[in-house]
C-alpha cells in the first residue's frame, strides 16, 4: 500500500504579525514550519504503515526553500519525497495548487490513500484537500479523527461541529485529518540523520508531471486577492452588575436580541 | 572556518529544543522540589535516541558525533539541569569507556539497552577520600576463580538508585598507586552490591546522587575492561569527553537563565520603562550574552577537536572551566534581573542557581580543569 501525503511549508503564524500599511505579512525572521495538520496526516500515515505496512511519500508543491519540510517528514519516518518546484507553479490559489498536485499523484500513479491536513495555517481555507480529490475523481473524507483501512476500504470518523460520522469509501480515498486526530512523533535524531544522509528528495517541475500552463501558477488560478489586512476589534464587552438571578435574565436578553438563541 | 551549524546540526537542535520545551521545562520545577527521577522522559530520550548519541547504529545508537551531542544536550540542560546530567552521565561516563575501551562481547552486552535508554548507566569513582585525588582508591578488587570479587564504597555516585549498570573502579594491587585501579563494569543485580544513602543536595535534585556499597560485590572476570591496572587511564580517558559534556550542561543552564533574565527586563516597569532600558541592566545582558557566547565556542571547539580524532584533553577542561564560572554568573545575575522574584521559587532562576553550583564541582573542580590546563600549557612552554 502506498501512501501519499500532502504537506505544506508555512510561516509560522504563531510568530507572525502583519503590516498594517501594505497588509502583507512580515516575514523576516518568521521560522519555515510543516503545517501544523499535515503533520498530523503524517502521523496518521505513519501509524497506518506501523500497522498495515505501507510506503509513505510525502509529496509538496513550493519553492526550493520547501526541502527543509520534506526533510524533516523524512525525519519522522516517510519513506519518499516529492518536490514539485517550477516558477511557472508561482502563484497559485488552491484549485491551481490542486490540479499541480493531482498531475504529481498521477506520475505516483499506484496509491491506496491520500491524507493531508484539514487546512493550512497561512490561509485557512480547507479547500486543497477536497479539490484535489475532485481532480482525481476519487472519493474525500474530510475533518477526520480516526482511520481504519480494512481491506480495499477506509473507515473514517469525521467529525464536523456537533456532527460525528462514520464514513466508508473505497480505496484510493483522500482523507482529510484534523488536530484532534492524533500527537505528531519527534523525529528520532537517527531519522534526521537518515534524512540527510541516505534518504532523497525527488524535485519535478511542470513538464515532469505534465501539467498543463493555463492551469497552473497564476494563469491558472481562478482566485485574486484584491487586499489582506487585519480586522480591527472595535467592540467592546459589556459588564453586567446586579443580582444572580437578573444577570441571567439581562444575560439571555442580550443572546436573543443578537439572535444567539 | 566556518560557524554556522548545517542544515542536519539545525534540526537536530531543533528537535531537541522542541522536546526539552515540551517535555521537560514545565515539569522540572516538581522534579526538583520533590527530588524526582523522571524517568519516563528519560525513557522518551532514550527511544528519540538521546541517550547513545555516540554509540554506532549497529549497536542501537544514533551513530553521530560529539558536537551534535553537545547541541542536544545544551537544549536539554536548559529545560532540565537534573535531566542533562543524567543523559551525559549516560552518554559519556558509561557508554563512552564501554565503545572506548570494551572488549567485542562488552560492547555487544552493554551498549544496545543503554543506547536506547531502557537501561540507565552510571560511573563509579569518587570516594570518601579519593574525589579530586581520584588515584586515592580505598575499594579492592581480588580475582577468585572466575570472579573478581569487589569491597569499597563510592561516594557522590550520579544516578546511583536508578542505574543498572555501573562502570566501577577499584585497587587490584595497593601497592601500585594509580597503576593499581581497574575498571569493571557492574551490574546493579550482582551479589554484594548495594545503594547506600541518597544524597540531600542544593541543587540538580532530580539526579539521584548516592553512596554505592559494594560487600564482597562478585563481578565476573570478562567484566573487566582492559586488563588490570588500566583503570586509572580509562578514568581519565573518559573524564575528558565527560568534561565537555559538564559544560555543555552549565552552558545549557545558563542560557536557560539568560532567557528568563533577557524577557524579564523587557516587560519589567520601573520608574515608568523596562527596566532593560536602563544601562545598569543593559550591562549585564551584554556580559551575560558574551560570555554564554564564548562558553559555546569553547564546548564546540572541544567537541569539533574529539570529532577530528584530534587530541582535547587541554580545550575540553577550559570548556568545563569557563562555562561552569559562566554559569554561576549568569544564573546569579539573572536572578539580581528579576529582583525578589528571582530569589522566588515562583520564577525558575533560583534553581539555575542551584543547578549550575555543581558544575564547578563534580568530573573535576574548576581547581583540577585549572590543573590540566596549566600542566599542559606548560608542557608546551618547557
Amino acid at each position: 500500500m502506498n501512501i501519499i501525503v500532502t504537506i505544506k511549508q508555512v510561516p509560522d503564524t504563531n510568530n507572525i504579525t502583519i503590516d498594517p500599511e501594505t497588509g502583507t505579512l512580515n516575514r523576516e525572521g518568521v521560522p519555515a514550519i510543516i503545517n501544523p495538520e499535515d503533520k498530523n496526516a503524517l502521523e496518521a500515515a505513519l501509524t497506518l504503515k506501523e500497522k498495515h505496512g505501507a510506503k509513505v511519500i510525502v509529496l509538496s508543491m513550493g519553492p526550493p526553500q520547501a526541502e527543509k519540510a520534506l526533510r524533516e517528514a523524512l525525519a519522522m519516518g516517510a519513506d519518499e519525497a516529492i518536490l514539485l518546484s517550477d516558477r511557472a507553479f508561482a502563484g497559485a490559489d488552491t484549485w491551481a495548487t490542486a490540479y499541480t498536485l493531482s498531475c504529481a499523484v498521477k506520475k505516483i500513479k499506484d496509491y491506496s490513500l491520500i491524507i493531508g491536513g484539514r487546512q493550512a495555517i497561512d490561509g485557512d481555507t480547507a479547500q486543497t484537500g477536497p479539490q484535489l480529490s475532485e481532480c482525481l475523481k476519487i472519493p474525500q473524507i474530510t475533518y477526520v479523527q480516526d482511520v481504519k483501512v480494512e481491506g480495499d476500504t477506509v473507515l473514517a470518523k469525521s467529525v464536523f461541529g456537533n456532527v460525528r460520522r462514520m464514513v466508508q469509501a473505497k480505496m484510493p480515498a483522500l482523507l482529510t485529518v484534523t488536530k484532534e486526530m492524533n500527537e505528531p512523533r519527534y523525529s528520532t535524531i537517527r531519522g534526521i540523520a537518515t534524512a540527510y544522509r541516505e534518504k532523497k528528495i525527488t524535485v519535478w517541475n511542470s513538464k515532469d508531471v505534465d501539467a498543463k500552463p493555463m492551469r497552473i501558477g497564476l494563469p491558472g488560478s481562478p482566485t485574486q486577492v484584491r487586499k489582506t489586512f487585519s480586522p480591527k476589534h472595535e467592540r467592546e464587552g459589556k459588564v453586567f452588575a446586579g443580582a444572580p438571578g437578573q444577570l441571567a435574565n439581562d444575560l439571555l436578553g442580550v443572546l436573543v436580541d443578537n439572535n444567539y438563541v | 572556518m566556518d560557524f554556522k551549524l548545517n542544515d542536519e546540526q539545525l534540526m537536530i537542535q531543533e528537535m531537541a529544543r522542541k522536546f526539552a520545551k515540551s517535555e521537560l521545562e514545565p515539569y522540572a520545577a516538581e522534579w526538583d522540589e520533590e527530588a524526582k527521577f523522571p524517568r519516563d522522559a528519560v525513557m522518551k530520550m532514550g527511544e528519540l535516541g538521546m541517550m547513545g548519541i555516540l554509540m554506532p547504529k549497529e549497536l542501537g545508537g544514533a551513530g553521530l558525533d560529539m558536537l551534535s551531542y553537545a547541541l542536544i544536550l545544551e537544549e536539554i540542560s536548559a529545560g532540565c539541569a537534573s535531566t542533562g546530567v543524567t543523559m551525559s552521565v549516560q552518554n559519556s561516563l558509561f557508554l563512552g569507556p564501554i565503545l572506548k575501551y570494551g572488549t567485542e562481547e562488552q560492547k555487544k552486552k552493554y551498549i544496545p539497552d543503554w543506547a536506547k535508554g531502557k537501561k540507565i548507566g552510571a560511573f563509579a569513582l569518587s570516594e570518601a577520600d579519593a574525589g579530586s585525588d581520584a588515584a586515592n582508591q580505598r575499594t579492592t578488587a581480588v580475582l577468585d576463580g572466575d570472579h573478581y570479587i569487589l569491597n569499597g564504597s563510592k561516594n557522590f555516585i550520579t544516578s546511583g538508585s536508578v542505574a543498572d549498570g555501573f562502570i566501577v573502579f577499584a585497587m587490584t594491587d595497593i601497592n601500585k598507586g594509580h597503576r593499581g585501579i581497574s575498571a569493571f563494569i557492574v551490574e546493579n543485580t550482582f551479589d554484594g552490591f548495594q545503594v547506600g544513602s541518597i544524597e540531600k543536595k542544593l541543587g540538580i535534585r532530580g539526579s539521584p546522587t548516592t553512596e554505592i556499597v559494594l560487600d564482597g560485590c562478585k563481578v565476573p572476570k570478562e567484566n573487566l575492561m582492559i586488563g588490570e591496572g588500566a583503570g586509572f587511564k580509562v578514568a581519565m580517558g573518559t573524564l575528558d569527553s565527560g568534561r565537555v559534556g559538564i559544560a555543555t550542561q552549565a552552558l545549557g543552564i545558563a542560557k536557560a537563565a539568560f532567557e528568563v533574565a533577557a524577557q524579564y527586563a523587557n516587560v519589567r516597569i520601573a520608574f515608568g520603562k523596562p527596566i532593560g532600558a536602563f544601562q545598569g541592566i543593559q550591562w549585564k545582558i551584554a556580559d551575560m550574552a558574551t560570555q554564554i557566547d564564548a562558553a559555546r565556542m569553547l564546548v564546540h571547539r572541544a567537541a569539533w577537536l574529539k570529532d577530528q580524532g584530534k587530541p582535547f584533553s587541554r580545550e575540553g577542561a577550559m570548556a568545563k572551566l569557563f562555562a561552569s564560572e559562566v554559569s554561576m554568573n549568569v544564573t546569579k545575575e539573572a536572578i539580581q534581573v528579576l529582583g525578589g522574584y528571582g530569589y522566588c521559587k515562583s520564577h525558575p532562576v533560583e534553581r539555575f542557581y542551584r543547578d549550575a553550583k555543581i558544575t564547578e564541582i563534580y568530573e573535576g573542580t574548576s581547581e583540577v580543569q585549572r590543573i590540566v590546563i596549566a600542566r599542559d600549557v606548560m608542557k608546551q612552554f618547557s
